[in-house]
């Protein structure tokens, strides 16, 4: 025990909490599977062994499992940043979804409008259109918080909705496309994000490569950061140390909305090609989930985004081999969630005992509505 | 200020004795053997710096927390106390130091909260109750109306409605913590002669915490000291003195009150003239304030906390605009400058309440020291900080300002008081400074580091700052002053020499205002 580096100890302490609720989150998924295989094939008490197995190979076992794992993971990663980065300045971000979903559908307008250009114009201005959308979707509730205080949570999901039916309207509207079935968009030529590994290893996981030591440098080196942090920590000492709590307040949401409106134009722009009128996608929910695991922290957001990616990448083939469904992926996810936030039954359980000052992130989810934080 | 004579309980048979108290905390052992016996009608004062462990033998005491081992006996039996209504049914009463009452509520309401008088099943009986509070606070000089609301009563009353509930559960042993903390000297004279009252009329005992050495000297039957868990001895007030009693509470022989020397106030820095400034409601609580700090000198503000004095600072340090008025500071106008803007024009702060707004707890001591200097060289160059500047100021802070903690990167929490409020000091303290405005510098912290700090502040008066003191401690405004300004309702009412001023005096400015209550500032200007 006292072999260990003080950062080591560090580590152990953030992530300890986060493994356990994953390990429990798979004995939980391995109870209900053998609960529920005598619907299926019969009882058979050793499924979670063949599904988590196949479930491993699936995201691992392969080159092409693990260019899905990284490909499914690099807009989940970015939403999780979107709603970490908020965390540290005490912002709970729901609104990635919507942010998402901006995003994505402006970038599918200008990479649709410069479908003909060359793809040196039409990518960076498409990635470009979907930081804008990301960006209006974040800056309106951040202002909104400085200004009037009106709490981000309730504007963000209602601006997700707002977000939900303008794609409605504008991919079935101005812009749907004209040789195609059902309302959705013509297919994107030019904007497409080249493939760099394998079949579908676009060039956004290297943009997330980068954006992931950024966020980091500029939480934890930059003035800014440093600004974004103790408004999160403690808003009256930012105010008393000469920070500007509504100022920063406004550039974190729009950070993050940035964040989150990139993730959309990735995963448009890089895997699906074209935009539905209602493109189903739990990205931007996904991010919550990832920010809570990974401690808002961008490596841990990293290693939670992957373990997601991994999670969708595998499940295919644990369907296949196991006959376990697609959807349990889903159940273990909201399970892992659900040990997080029961934090304190965990720890009873469990007896961990690291200190729990620091998780700023959960007392920011808890935090009460419309509390005037002394911007 | 004893009014009547003091009984002499000491032959009497202790009530309670607390025996081998030990009370282990992870990493703290904050009762260590301690012995404790309180005879009836006795006055008993327990003293002791913050964290020396009076509160968990009182918490214990009141059935908050289980000692490790240890026994306590009431009337010579063993007892088990499991929890607060325990406690309350056994006749200990506990009057917090922050008032546990409902402010809406009315004072027969409030004491009779958690103990409702039923007339029968449902209906309540306040007749009955109502002649009870009436006829015990006649115990106060006056009979209190129990039909006022206790929002509408002043401090000093709030604290007897405390009493009054204890006495009412007829407590036989009733515990104050820390009672004259927000009292003026004549409300604390009051409450004095309303305790020795209970003791000689109902034979009450009372366990009376405090660090103030003259007031346990002048009301104490007996004065048990603790240290680190662990009784250090007991006196009796004849036979002891403050430099014993400090000596004993510290564990080293300490400066009680800092050798203030003499000032030499130069040129006028800070100019203050017609402020006017709301509170939070968007009432007007500062009126045309004027006043001038020279160089070198140390302006106290006295005054009962809530008569304006937050909103003076806040107008004084940018976390509040004033309505009208001028703030000139080395001939710049600074009025509404913000946080930052004063900051850089050498303005030092430390704030009333350092978890609020001096500290971010969560942060280490490293970016705690360079709160609102992170932005500028040498600790940023342009976005990116310097974390090596920022650690070897913050090594070089920590070994100035004494500031006891195992590294700089230890979080700001889990720092005594003592070393938290130096944080702040070494930060606010350090480098060009023009003004600096103390609110409450030593609220709360244990005897050696309100030396320290009341140390620091002379020295930056003798290097020509001007320096605002506020604080709700008269001694300290007397101790450190070269003049005094009483505020009440948010005007200056008087300013007086703080060398030559009497407690007396501004205590009863500081409860009235003045004699005729016509405000005629009586302005003493310091002779240089």
């Amino acid at each position: 025990m006292n072999a260990i580096g003080p950062a080591l100890r560090r580590v152990r302490d953030v992530a300890l909490l986060p493994t356990i609720a994953i390990l429990l989150a798979l004995l939980f998924g391995a109870v209900l599977m053998i609960l529920s295989s005598p619907l299926v094939k019969g009882f058979d008490p050793t499924l979670p062994l063949t599904s988590y197995r196949a479930l491993v190979v699936g995201a691992f076992g392969s080159t092409t499992g693990l260019v899905n794992t990284v490909v499914s993971a690099a807009p989940i990663v970015l939403a999780g940043l979107a709603v970490g980065i908020g965390f540290k300045a005490g912002l709970f971000n729901i609104g990635a979804q919507g942010q998402f979903l901006m995003g994505a559908v402006a970038s599918t307008m200008v990479a649709i409008t410069l479908n003909d250009s060359p793809a040196v114009v039409a990518i960076p201005l498409s990635l470009v259109g979907g930081l804008i959308g990301g960006l209006a979707w974040g800056f309106v509730p951040g202002f909104l918080k400085a200004w009037t205080g009106a709490h981000e949570v309730v504007t963000t999901i209602m601006l997700n909705y707002i977000a939900i039916y303008v794609v409605a309207y504008i991919i079935s509207g101005p812009l749907r496309g004209e040789h195609v079935t059902f309302a959705r968009t013509d297919t994107i030529l030019a904007g497409a994000l080249p493939v760099i590994l394998g079949h579908d290893g676009h060039i956004g996981i290297l943009l997330v490569a980068l954006i992931v030591p950024a966020a980091w440098w500029l939480l934890f080196r930059s003035t800014i950061g440093f600004e974004i942090r103790t408004v999160g920590a403690n808003p009256d000492a930012a105010r008393y140390a000469g920070m500007r709590p509504r100022w920063i307040t406004v550039f974190t949401m729009s950070l993050c909305g940035m964040l989150a409106g990139l993730a959309g134009a990735m995963d448009i722009l890089g895997q699906v090609h074209y935009m539905p009128a209602s493109f189903s996608t739990s990205v931007g929910f996904d991010g919550i989930a990832v920010a809570l695991i990974g401690r808002a922290h961008p490596v841990g957001i990293l290693f939670a985004g992957l373990l997601f990616g991994a999670m969708q990448a595998g499940a295919g083939l644990m369907q296949i081999q196991a006959g376990v469904p697609v959807q349990m992926v889903s159940v273990l996810q909201a399970v892992i969630l659900f040990f997080l936030a029961a934090e304190l039954i965990v720890r009873r359980v469990v007896r961990v005992r690291t200190p729990s000052a620091g998780v700023t992130e959960l007392s920011t989810v808890s935090r009460t509505y419309g509390e005037q934080t002394g911007l | 200020m004893i009014t009547e004579p003091t009984a002499q309980p000491a032959d009497r048979p202790p009530v309670l004795e607390m025996r081998r108290i030990t009370k282990r905390y992870p990493g703290v052992l904050a009762n260590d053997g301690i012995d404790l016996d309180v005879r009836a009608g006795e006055i008993h004062a327990l003293l002791g710096e913050n964290g020396a462990g009076k509160s968990t033998l009182m918490n214990i005491l009141y059935g908050l927390t289980t000692p490790d081992s240890g026994e306590i006996l009431m009337n010579g039996a063993p007892v088990t106390i499991n929890g607060p209504a325990d406690a309350i049914r056994r006749g200990i009463s506990m009057v917090h130091q922050h008032f546990m009452l409902v402010p809406v509520l009315t004072v027969a309401e409030n004491i009779l909260l958690g103990d409702e008088p039923m007339a029968n099943r449902i209906f309540l009986d306040r007749g009955a109750a109502h002649d009870r509070i009436r006829e015990l606070s006649r115990f106060f000089g006056t009979e209190l109306d129990p039909d006022v609301k206790v929002g509408s009563l002043s401090v000093g009353w709030q604290q007897r409605v405390e009493i009054l509930k204890a006495l009412y559960r007829e407590a036989k042993i009733l515990v104050l913590d820390e009672p004259t903390a927000v009292l003026t000297p004549q409300e604390t004279r009051e409450v004095f002669t309303v305790l020795r009252r209970l003791t000689t009329a109902l034979g009450t005992s009372i366990v009376f915490i405090s660090h103030k050495l003259y007031e346990v000297l002048d009301i104490a039957d007996r004065i048990t000291v603790i240290r680190r868990g662990k009784v250090v001895g007991s006196r009796i007030p004849s036979e002891t003195d403050e430099d014993d009693l400090a000596e004993m509470m510290v564990g080293r022989e300490v400066q009680l009150t800092v050798d203030r020397g003499e000032s030499h106030p130069g040129r006028p820095l800070l100019s203050v003239t017609g402020l006017n400034a709301k509170d939070d409601r968007g009432h007007v609580v500062v009126h045309d304030l004027d006043f001038e700090v020279r160089a070198g000198e140390i302006f106290g503000i006295a005054g009962v906390a809530g008569n304006g004095q937050d909103e003076l600072v806040g107008a004084l340090t940018g976390l509040r605009r004033p309505t009208s008025g001028r703030v000139v500071l080395d001939g710049r106008d600074v009025t509404g400058a913000s946080p930052r803007g004063l900051h850089d024009a050498g303005v030092g702060f430390v704030p009333g309440d350092r978890h609020r707004f001096g500290l971010v707890l969560t942060f280490p001591l490293t970016d705690n020291l360079v709160l609102n200097d992170y932005y500028h060289p040498p600790y940023a160059t342009g976005l990116r900080r310097n974390d090596g500047a920022v650690t070897a100021y913050a090594e070089q802070a920590i070994a100035e300002y004494d500031i006891r903690t195992p590294s700089a990167t230890v979080s700001a929490s889990t720092l005594s008081g003592g070393n938290q409020q130096k944080v702040i000091v070494a930060r606010e303290f350090d480098g060009d400074l023009s003004l600096l405005v103390l609110d409450q510098p030593t609220r709360g912290l244990d005897v050696g580091s309100i030396e320290f700090i009341h140390r620091q502040a002379i020295r930056r008066r003798d290097s020509g700052v001007a320096i605002v003191l506020v604080s709700a401690e008269l001694d300290e405004v007397l101790e450190l002053s070269d003049r005094i300004g009483v505020m009440f309702r948010g005007r200056i009412v008087a300013v007086l020499d703080g060398r030559t001023a009497d407690r007396e005096e501004i205590g009863l400015l500081m409860a009235t205002g003045g004699r005729d209550s016509g405000i005629q500032p009586q302005i003493v200007e310091q002779a240089s």
